[in-house]
C-alpha cells in the first residue's frame, strides 16, 4: 500500500496540516518513503460524492461504461458516485443491481453505489423489488425511476411505505408528464414561444414535489428531489422542511450557471431535463444551495452519443456531462460570490450526499481515523474546458469553449491515487 | 443573404427588394409560357420531413419556372427510421452538391441547426411551432395587391388580426415580424389555451373578443385549428370555439367593405371560417396560393442567382 503526506494543506475550515494518507486511511504517521506533495495553496476536501449519475452500462457502452464514468468521476474530484437506473435493462432486480456493483468494484477509480427503479422497467405501474434489491450484494438503498415521474400518487406512496424499514430514500423526478407533456423541452415563458419549442412550465416541477411531501409527511419516509430547476420549488422544499418533512433536494451545476438564453441557436448540446431556466430561478436555486434548503449539489451526469444529438431540438436526448466541470462550476457560481465557503462546499458535495446515500465509508470528516478519500483542489486554477480531453466516452458537454475553475489536482479512493493532474 | 431561415434576419431592405422581385415573378406565371432562365443548371431539393403538399409544390413549381432542376426527398419513413439522425442525413444530400435544400420539419430550430451543417443555402419551409417564412411573405405580397388594387396603399398603419390557434402556428410568429417590419398593427385573438407563453412581449394587441376586434380591422387572417388538440383540453368543442374564435357569417358582417379575409390553409371549413367567409368576394385565399409561387421564385432568385455574379 503506497502512502502520502500532503504537506502544510489546508482544511476546509481554514486550518492547515499535514495530511497523511496509509493503508486506506488518514493516519498518524506514514512508513517511511511515503511520497510527500507540497500542496501550499492547495485545499483538501473530503472525497466528492454524486448521488445522481448516469453511466449508461449495460446498454450503452458506446456512450459511458462504469469504468469510463469513474475515471471522468476521479477526474472531477469525485470518489463515490451513484448509478441511476434507466440503463437497457432496468436496474430493477437484484441480479441487475448486482451486476452494476460488480462493474464498479472492477473500475476500482471510484465507488459506485447503485440506484435501483422504483418501478419495473421505469413503466410506473408496479413496484420493483425495492427489499431484494437492498438485502442484495449491491445494498440498495435509493431508489428512483430518474427520466420518468412516477406519476401515481399511490404507487409512490407504497414505494415510500415500502424502502421506510431499512432507511431506503425515494428519489424522484418531479415532472408532473401532463403539466410537462411529450414535446416539453424548453423553460416555459417568453423564450418559448418566440422560439417555438414545447414549454416546461415550473409549477410542473412544484406540483409534484408539493404531493410528494405530503406523501413522505403521511407515510414517515424518506423523500429526494432530484435536480430541482425551479424558484416554486425551492418554496416547496422549504416550506416541507420547516414543516419537518424528511426532504431532501439536489441542484445541478447546469442549473446553477447555464440560463434559458443558451438555448437561442438551437444547440442540443443545453438541452437537459428539467430544463435550464430564467435568472430568477437561477438566483433562487443558488440562494437555496447556500442556505441548506437545497442539501447537495449532484451532477446528472448525462453521456449521450453525438448521433442522439444531431437531431432537430425537440427529437434530440436531453442531458449533459457533469461529472469532470462540477467543481468547477460551483466555485464559480457559490464560491466566488461569497456563497459558499469551502466547509460548505464539503458539506453540499461530500458530506450531505453521502447521508443521504447512506454510504458510510464517505463523506467523513478529514480526521485521523477516516477512510483516506480526499479531493485535493487549487482554488485558483483555470483553464478553457475542452470537450475533447474528457474522460468520459461522450462528447456532450455544455460548458467546451468556456474558461472556468480547473481546480481538481489530485483525487484519492481509501489512500491510492485515482487522478492526478 | 445565404439562407432563408427567419423573418427576424431580413432586414426592411431585403424585405422590400424581395417583395418588389415577387411582383415581377406574379407577371411571369400570367404569362403562356412560364419559364426565366435565372437558375438554369441550379439544383434546389425539397426535403420534406413533415407532408405538406401544397408548400412542396409551390416551392417546386417556383423552381422549375426559374429554370433550376428540382427534386423532392419525403425524409417521412426512410432514412429516419433507420435510425439516421438529422444531421446525417442533411449532409448526405449536401454532398450531392446541390445548391439549395428547402427543408420543411416538425422540430423547431431544425432548419437553424441544418444551416450550421451544410454548404447549401437553407430555406426554412417551416420548422416545427418556430416560423414559416414564405408563408408570411406570400401574405404580405397578397395582401399588398389587394389593398392596392382598391387604392389604399401599402400595409403601413394597416390593421390585421390574426385569429385561431396561435399557440402552435409557426405563421403567426413569421407573420407577426414581417408585419411589424412593414409598419402594420397585429391583433392577435385565441383563447388563452392558444395563446403562446410571452406573446405580451411581442409588442402586438390580444384579445379574446372577436366581435370588437372585427369592425376596425383591415385584414382578417384566419387560422387553422388542428382537430387533433381537442384531446388536449385546449377549449372544450368544436361549438364553443366557433362561438368565440370562428369566421362565422354573422361576424362576416361586421368586418368593414374593404376588409379582405386570409387563411394559410388548408382549411377546416365551418370550424375557424365558414364556407361563406372562405368563398367571399373579399376572400384572397386563392390569391395567397398563387402569390406562394411568384414569392417562392423570388427567394430562390435572391439566394441563388446573385451567386453566379
Ligand atoms: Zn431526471
Amino acid at each position: 500500500m503506497t502512502a502520502t503526506v500532503l504537506r502544510a494543506v489546508t482544511l476546509p475550515d481554514g486550518s492547515r496540516t499535514d495530511l497523511k494518507l496509509s493503508d486506506g486511511l488518514i493516519v498518524d504517521d506514514v512508513p517511511a518513503g511515503a511520497e510527500v506533495i507540497d500542496c501550499d495553496g492547495l485545499i483538501a476536501l473530503p472525497g466528492l460524492v454524486d448521488v445522481h449519475v448516469h453511466l449508461r452500462e449495460p446498454g450503452r457502452e458506446d456512450t459511458e461504461t462504469v469504468a469510463t464514468g469513474v475515471q471522468a468521476a476521479a477526474r472531477g474530484g469525485f470518489t463515490a458516485v451513484c448509478a441511476m437506473a434507466n440503463t437497457q435493462p432496468v436496474t430493477d432486480t437484484a441480479e441487475k443491481a448486482e451486476h452494476i456493483h460488480d462493474l464498479g468494484l472492477d473500475a476500482r477509480d471510484a465507488d459506485v453505489a447503485v440506484i435501483g427503479a422504483i418501478s419495473k422497467g421505469l413503466r410506473g405501474e408496479e413496484l420493483a423489488e425495492l427489499g431484494l434489491m437492498h438485502r442484495s450484494r449491491a445494498g440498495v438503498t435509493m431508489f428512483s425511476d430518474d427520466g420518468h415521474c412516477l406519476m401515481n400518487a399511490q404507487l409512490m406512496r407504497r414505494a415510500l411505505e415500502w424502502v421506510k424499514p431499512f432507511g431506503g430514500v425515494v428519489a424522484q423526478h418531479s415532472q408532473d408528464s401532463n403539466l410537462a407533456g411529450p414535446g416539453a423541452c424548453c423553460h416555459e415563458g417568453e423564450l418559448s414561444g418566440r422560439l417555438g419549442l414545447g414549454g416546461w412550465p415550473p409549477v410542473a416541477e412544484a406540483a409534484i414535489i408539493a404531493r410528494d411531501a405530503m406523501l413522505a409527511e403521511a407515510t414517515g419516509s424518506r423523500l429526494h428531489v432530484c435536480h430541482i430547476s425551479t424558484a416554486e420549488g425551492v418554496d416547496v422544499v422549504r416550506w416541507a422542511k420547516a414543516r419537518g418533512i424528511q426532504i431532501t433536494a439536489e441542484a445541478t451545476p447546469h442549473h446553477l450557471l447555464l440560463g434559458t438564453e443558451e438555448l437561442v441557436g438551437y444547440d442540443t448540446v443545453y438541452k437537459v431535463n428539467p430544463p435550464l431556466r430564467t435568472s430568477e430561478h437561477i438566483e433562487a436555486v443558488r440562494a437555496a444551495l447556500a442556505d441548506g434548503t437545497i442539501d447537495v449539489v449532484a451532477t446528472d451526469h448525462a453521456p449521450h452519443a453525438t448521433q442522439d444529438k444531431d437531431h432537430a431540438f425537440v427529437d434530440a436526448r436531453p442531458g449533459m456531462l457533469g461529472l469532470e466541470q462540477a467543481l468547477s462550476v460551483v466555485i464559480e457560481t457559490m464560491v466566488k460570490t461569497g456563497r459558499l465557503d469551502w466547509s460548505g462546499v464539503a458539506d453540499r458535495m461530500s458530506h450531505a450526499p453521502a447521508r443521504i446515500a447512506r454510504l458510510s465509508g464517505h463523506g467523513q470528516p478529514l480526521a485521523v481515523g477516516s477512510p483516506g478519500n480526499v479531493t485535493l483542489v487549487d482554488p485558483e486554477r483555470t483553464a478553457v474546458v475542452d470537450r475533447e480531453a474528457s474522460r468520459s466516452l461522450s462528447r456532450n458537454n455544455p460548458y467546451h469553449g468556456r474558461d472556468l475553475p480547473d481546480p481538481v489536482e489530485a483525487t484519492f479512493l481509501r489512500g491510492r491515487q485515482t487522478f492526478r493532474r | 443573404m445565404k439562407h432563408l431561415l427567419s423573418i427576424a434576419d431580413l432586414s426592411r431592405d431585403e424585405v422590400d427588394s424581395l417583395l418588389a422581385t415577387a411582383e415581377e415573378m406574379h407577371d411571369v406565371q400570367s404569362r403562356p409560357i412560364k419559364k426565366l432562365p435565372a437558375l438554369r443548371g441550379r439544383t434546389v431539393v425539397n426535403l420534406f420531413f413533415e407532408d405538406s403538399t401544397r408548400t412542396r409544390s409551390s416551392f417546386e413549381l417556383a423552381a422549375k419556372w426559374l429554370s433550376a432542376d428540382a427534386i423532392n426527398v419525403s425524409a417521412k419513413g426512410s432514412s429516419v427510421s433507420k435510425g439516421e439522425s438529422m444531421r446525417d442525413t442533411l449532409l448526405t444530400l449536401d454532398a450531392m452538391g446541390v445548391d439549395a435544400i428547402i427543408m420543411r420539419h416538425a422540430g423547431s430550430g431544425s432548419v437553424a441547426q441544418a444551416a450550421g451543417w451544410v454548404k447549401a443555402s437553407m430555406i426554412n419551409a417551416g420548422d416545427g411551432m418556430h416560423e414559416h417564412p414564405t408563408q408570411a411573405l406570400l401574405d404580405a405580397h397578397a395582401i399588398s395587391r389587394h389593398l392596392r388594387a382598391l387604392g389604399r396603399g401599402s400595409l403601413e398603419g394597416k390593421r390585421v388580426a390574426i385569429t385561431g390557434d396561435l399557440l402552435h402556428s409557426r405563421v403567426v410568429r413569421s407573420n407577426v415580424l414581417l408585419l411589424d417590419k412593414l409598419g402594420a398593427y397585429v391583433v392577435l385573438v385565441a383563447p388563452p389555451t392558444l395563446l403562446p407563453p410571452g406573446v405580451e412581449t411581442w409588442g402586438v394587441e390580444v384579445s379574446q373578443d372577436f366581435d370588437a376586434v372585427l369592425p376596425d380591422v383591415d385584414v382578417a387572417m384566419m387560422l387553422r385549428v388542428q382537430r387533433e388538440r381537442m384531446s388536449g383540453g385546449f377549449f372544450p368543442s368544436e361549438r364553443e370555439y366557433i362561438d368565440g374564435y370562428g369566421l362565422t357569417p354573422r361576424r362576416l358582417a361586421l368586418l368593414p367593405d374593404h376588409a379582405c379575409i386570409a387563411h394559410p390553409g388548408p382549411m377546416n371549413r365551418g370550424l375557424e371560417i365558414s364556407s361563406a367567409a372562405a368563398d367571399a368576394a373579399r376572400s384572397i385565399i386563392l390569391d395567397q396560393v398563387s402569390a406562394g409561387v411568384a414569392v417562392r421564385m423570388s427567394v430562390l432568385y435572391h439566394l441563388l442567382a446573385g451567386e453566379e455574379s
